[in-house]
């Protein structure tokens, strides 16, 4: 996707550095490019630079070097308040002192919108998020749910391009939290708004964004669709962040017609496809999702290499089972399997044998 | 049971302090170098003969307030206090304080002369024990008076001849007899006439002529700091506060003794103490107004012995050994021109007068 | 559900009625608990609510006439004090019996100091009749009325026996009067002469000048307890150290420096002067007057301001301003609409604070405030332990609780009484 956007992107970060303390820099050497009507997701431990890089786009942080544009024009020198780009905060920052009506009100009369017309789009902006009959209340007298759907209603109500949003669904409970994903998403994209959305839930960023970038240490790791992010991890920390994963150490032996054998340090010999090694020698660390392993002999690839594994543990979680094995000297390696008819349940201390296609297995970086 | 026993103990501490007690005894005055002279004067001596710990307590400036406070609440706690004459009327008529017989509860003078005698016309109240006599008097700068220093208590009203700030105490007392004798009233007349409307208004009117050159002042220590700092170039203060400025502190100020106003500062014993404490404040007076012991007052302050036996006695200054009989109020070069307070007048007059008094400094 | 409202209270389970039973838990509780509070609630009923209630008491209670001169004060009730004629023997008779006695009892001085705040005189007449009465037997020695007025010519006149029967009553309003400048005559109530007034004008004065430092302490406080409440922990504390260094001085120290300060020779002048801004014969007045009282006294009161504000500020997310930032909204409209509404209930608790503390001071205007920048509190001060006049000073006082409460009541009208925040 970054590429055909090149030319025309609406946001974009270029070269862009952070540092607070004029020490250590938070963000280094920041490029991203989004193209209008994006759903893009900043995702990654706490301290990884992802709060900066949107405090940055939204004006609360000046960027130490480099250039922040929108829409083609350098908004490095425009306060916030000339930005027009709609904020939806952690704590919803709505205003206890008024009403949700002037909540929503506010944008409209800071930019002079006459007063029936105020009205009107505030009721609009109401009824889109289903809380048209709320207008009177104050903050303090709703939910947290409604309160998320009101500051939604008001970063969305003077019709902003582009809409970041800082962790807005951090404080609630997990049954609304996936109403409300599937509720902003959805509205994004009927507006067609751009969206920059911040969240270290990656169960989130996988399930509401168009692209996921993926934070750790001020760089950018990852920048690619759900999917992808998911399937081919480009690195590992991308891999250990983002799902469940099994990890195995050791060095590649040979690298033929893009498969890589890897000599586990248990000297076990396994097959996988090189993604960050190049020649033999190199110290590797492999990562294979637990719902991929196999250990159904019939369904395993002709001629690859099985490793030997002991059952530790069957957790049964209703629709997927979760087996705990011994391989190759790593006693947490998980395999996960659905809850099908002809599915059988391992028993703890049996023997298995293992194995996958070698399109799973991703050997990364040590 | 645990209560009983911590009541117990609580009680017999009680007990134990209120023995501890029996030889305190707390007299009340003014503080600072004042105190400081009773103590070297009349509290040392007093312990080392006695064994009595003497407590000073510096209240005498709301003395009669806590005195009424303290007999309300049917606890007196002190045993002495030291209070202006005009207090000690005010108490006695309000029945707060004990009423002394000069002869026989008063020590007689060395030559046998009785103590009534030999305070004479200071016994202005049956309750009060005269200790010494001061005078509110001026001081000026010399440095800020031009060449012609002022001699006459009406250089105050003069604004032409002495410009300046001059500070006066908030309150109607000395400052209306001085107002009506620079307007030209006799001092003889001068109290018939402040007891009409008409003299009221005559002394408000003299003192409306400087009132925009006039700080007023609340603490006897203010005069002397204004005077130090060059804020006023004249003011009314306690004589004692002058000598201080004057020869401890070596400031360019004199006095100005013409038309001091007298006042005396004495003993009373609080009504409603016990026997024993009644007793022991007794002897206390009786050892602390003797002849001997209101000289060596002087030696510490320049406020004269209320006995006329005591002034041949008064020496030297304790640290500066100078002579404090010139610089006693009482000394003949002093008093030329002198003033006695009024205290019957005042008694009278003080709230309907001072009430006229502040509604004028408001206006 | 229904069916347990149909049928009566609830049971418990052993049959005694729900409520009877809970109450019966919760005795024990609640006993614990008063027992608890008891220490604190007996302090402030001994220390806060008796002496307010006996002040208010004070400010009406006159028995004192009655107890020490119990015939007088019946006798008198058939004189007319405004017929024109001294009383009849009848009534000297019964003050000659009542003053022998107060003479004995020492009572006749005490009676005299409290007449004399109505009538001036009285208390020198009392004095010096009580030594001229001492063996005076009230039985045989009649008739009275020559010899007392030969004693003191004062009590042949109307004046004197018009002040006693007018002040005679068990309670008076007297000092209520006095306390706004009125007084209590034979002839019914009226105003004191001019020359005598100045209590209203102290009252209007106090407020008018206790809201202005209140105002002052709003402007000078907002914007140090806005950098308090941004600033970094750390730095914030010293800050804080710095506004609360006052706490630790001496309150007439302070008021003593502003002196130095002030004063005509003092440090300000001496720069303006140095500065040739001023010249040196026409020195600035800027002490012993109005604005050094409110100088000072604003200093002086600055913390209670900041405290409140800094507590409630604090509380205030800086995402509201970025929210407001965000929504468009310029840096003073975003200050202005959400910020500071916000930090209203801070200003209202410093402010209440502030103005409750200033009415009642007066230590500070006495030392600094001149002739124009004193208090009603110093007259209060002056008549508790001067003039001893504790019945006026208590009506003062009350008044002064008056306006307050009735102060509070507004305030509670017009913002909010639960728009008050220490934090």
């Amino acid at each position: 996707m970054a590429k055909d956007t090149a030319g025309n992107a609406f946001v974009k970060f270029d070269r862009v550095q952070k540092s607070y303390d004029g020490e250590t820099l938070v963000v280094k050497d920041l490029n991203l490019e989004m193209p209008k009507g994006e759903f893009l997701t900043m995702l990654g431990p706490s301290g990884s630079g992802k709060t900066t890089c949107l405090m940055m786009l939204a004006g609360f942080e000046t960027a130490t070097h480099g250039d922040i544009l929108l829409d083609g024009v350098s908004i490095n020198n425009i306060p916030p308040h000339k930005r027009g780009i709609g904020m939806v905060f952690q704590n919803y920052a709505l205003f206890p002192h008024m009403t949700i009506a002037e909540n929503l009100a506010f944008p409209l009369e800071v930019r002079k919108i006459g007063k029936s017309d105020r009205e009107q789009k505030v009721k609009h902006a109401l009824e889109m998020v289903e809380m048209g009959a709320f207008g009177g209340r104050r903050p303090a007298q709703l939910s947290g749910g409604q309160q998320q759907r009101v500051a939604l209603a008001r970063a969305l109500v003077f019709e902003p391009e582009l809409v970041l949003m800082d962790e807005p669904l951090g404080a609630l409970d997990k049954q609304l939290r996936e109403k409300m994903q599937f509720e902003i998403t959805d509205l994004a994209h009927r507006l067609g708004i751009t969206v920059v959305y911040v969240t270290h839930d990656q169960t989130e960023a996988l399930t509401m964004s168009d692209r996921v970038a993926v934070f750790n240490d001020g760089r950018i790791q990852q920048l690619a669709p759900p999917d992808q992010l998911y399937e081919q991890p480009e690195n590992s920390f991308v891999a250990q962040f983002i799902g469940e994963n099994n990890t195995m150490e050791g060095v590649v032996k040979e690298i033929k017609n893009g498969v890589a054998v890897v000599q586990l340090d248990g000297g076990e010999l396994i097959d996988c496809t090189p993604v960050n090694v190049s020649k033999p020698g190199e110290r590797t660390r492999v990562s294979i999702r637990p719902e991929r392993v196999e250990y159904n002999k019939a369904r395993l690839q002709e001629g690859a290499h099985t490793l030997k594994a002991t059952v530790r543990e069957f957790i049964y979680m209703g629709d997927i089972f979760r087996t705990r094995l011994s391989v190759a000297g790593n006693d947490d390696f998980i395999i996960k399997t659905r809850n099908a008819p002809d599915q059988d349940r391992l028993q703890p201390g049996q023997e298995i044998e293992i194995g996958w296609l070698t399109a799973d297995c991703r050997a990364l970086d040590a | 049971m645990k209560f009983t026993k911590t009541l117990l103990a609580t009680t017999a501490l009680t007990v134990a302090a209120g023995a501890a007690m029996a030889d305190d005894m707390t007299i009340v005055s003014w503080g600072g170098a004042y105190s400081k002279s009773q103590l070297k004067a009349y509290h040392e001596p007093y312990s080392a003969k006695t064994g009595v710990n003497i407590i000073n307590d510096d209240s005498s400036a709301e003395a009669v307030a806590k005195l009424r406070a303290m007999n309300e609440a049917g606890n007196v706690t002190w045993d002495v206090v030291d209070v202006v004459a005009a207090d000690a009327m005010r108490l006695c008529d309000e029945g707060l304080a004990l009423e002394i017989d000069p002869d026989t509860q008063l020590a007689a003078a060395p030559d046998g002369t009785s103590a009534s005698e030999d305070f004479g016309d200071l016994l202005v109240s049956s309750c009060f024990i005269p200790q010494i006599v001061y005078s509110t008097t001026f001081g000026y700068r010399t440095d800020l008076v031009g060449d012609t220093p002022p001699t006459d208590v009406c250089a105050v009203f003069d604004l032409e001849a002495y410009p300046g700030k001059r500070s006066l105490e908030k309150r109607p007392i000395n400052n209306m007899e001085w107002a009506l004798l620079c307007d030209g009233v006799a001092k003889a007349d001068v109290y018939d006439v402040l007891a009409t409307e008409e003299g009221q208004n005559q002394a408000l009117a003299k003192l409306d002529t400087i009132r925009d050159s006039v700080i007023w002042w609340n603490a006897g220590a203010d005069t002397p700091q204004l005077l130090a700092d060059g804020e006023v170039i004249m003011g009314s203060t306690y004589n004692g506060r002058l000598f201080s400025v004057i020869e401890e502190q070596k400031q360019p100020v004199a006095m100005l003794w013409d038309a001091q106003v007298f006042d005396l500062d004495g003993w009373i014993i609080p009504a409603g103490l016990s026997p024993e404490r009644q007793a022991r404040a007794l002897d206390y007076i009786m050892f602390a107004t003797d002849t001997q012991r209101l000289a060596d007052q002087a030696k510490y302050i320049s406020y004269g012995p209320a006995r006329k036996s005591s002034a041949p006695l008064v020496g030297k200054h304790e640290s500066l050994g100078i002579d404090m009989a010139p610089h006693m109020p009482t000394d003949p070069n002093n008093a030329k021109n002198t003033f006695l307070y009024n205290y019957e007048f005042w008694a009278d007059y003080r709230d309907d007068i001072d009430a006229k008094f502040q509604a004028w400094l408001a206006k | 559900m229904s069916d347990t409202t149909d049928s009566g209270p609830m049971l418990a389970a052993d049959g005694t009625p729900l409520k009877r039973s809970l109450a019966r838990a919760l005795r024990r509780q609640k006993i614990r608990a008063l027992m608890l509070v008891a220490p604190l609630l007996l302090f402030v009923i001994l220390t806060f609510i008796m002496p307010i209630a006996s002040m208010l008491m004070r400010s009406v209670d006159n028995e004192m006439v009655g107890e020490i001169l119990p015939q007088t004060v019946v006798e008198i009730q058939n004189w007319d004090a405004n017929s024109g004629e001294l009383p009849d023997e009848a009534v000297y008779a019964a003050f000659a019996a009542d003053l022998v006695q107060a003479v004995k009892n020492k009572e006749h001085t005490k009676l005299g100091s409290r007449l004399n705040y109505e009538q001036t005189g009285l208390s020198s007449m009392f004095r010096q009749s009580g030594r001229k009465v001492k063996n005076w037997d009230p039985v045989t020695d009649g008739p009275f009325k020559e010899k007392l007025i030969k004693a003191h010519k004062g009590w042949g006149e109307i004046e004197t026996w018009a002040a006693i029967k007018t002040h005679s009553s068990k309670y008076t309003s007297g000092y209520f009067l006095n306390a706004i400048d009125m007084q209590k005559t034979p002839q019914g109530i009226a105003a004191q002469p001019e020359d005598k007034q100045i209590l209203i004008t102290l009252f209007i004065r106090t407020l008018k000048m206790s809201l202005i430092i209140t105002g002052c302490c709003i402007l000078l406080a907002y914007p140090v307890a806005w950098i308090l409440a941004n600033l970094p922990a750390r730095s914030a504390n010293l800050l804080m150290i710095l506004v609360l260094l006052p706490f630790w001085t001496s309150l007439l120290v302070r008021t003593s420096a502003w002196k130095v300060m002030l004063q005509q020779q003092g440090v300000i002048n001496e720069v303006l002067v140095w500065l040739g801004i001023v010249a040196d014969d026409n020195r600035l007045e800027i002490i012993n007057n109005q604005f050094g009282t409110i100088v000072a006294m604003t200093h002086i009161l600055l913390p209670f301001m900041i405290l409140p504000m800094y507590s409630v500020m604090q509380t205030i997310q800086p995402t509201y301003l970025r929210a407001a930032k965000s929504l468009g909204a310029t840096n003073w409209t975003a200050f202005w609409r959400v910020y500071f509404p916000q930090s209203i209930p801070g200003i209202g608790a410093g402010s209440i604070l502030v103005f409750i503390l200033a009415i009642g001071y007066y230590i500070t205007p006495e030392i600094v405030g001149g002739t124009d920048g004193v208090f009603i509190s110093n007259r209060i001060a002056y008549h508790i332990s001067k003039s001893l006049n504790w019945g006026l000073a208590a009506a003062l006082g009350a008044i002064l609780l008056a306006v307050v409460l009735v102060l509070y009541w507004a305030y509670d009208k017009i913002v909010g009484i639960d728009n008050v925040k220490l934090g």
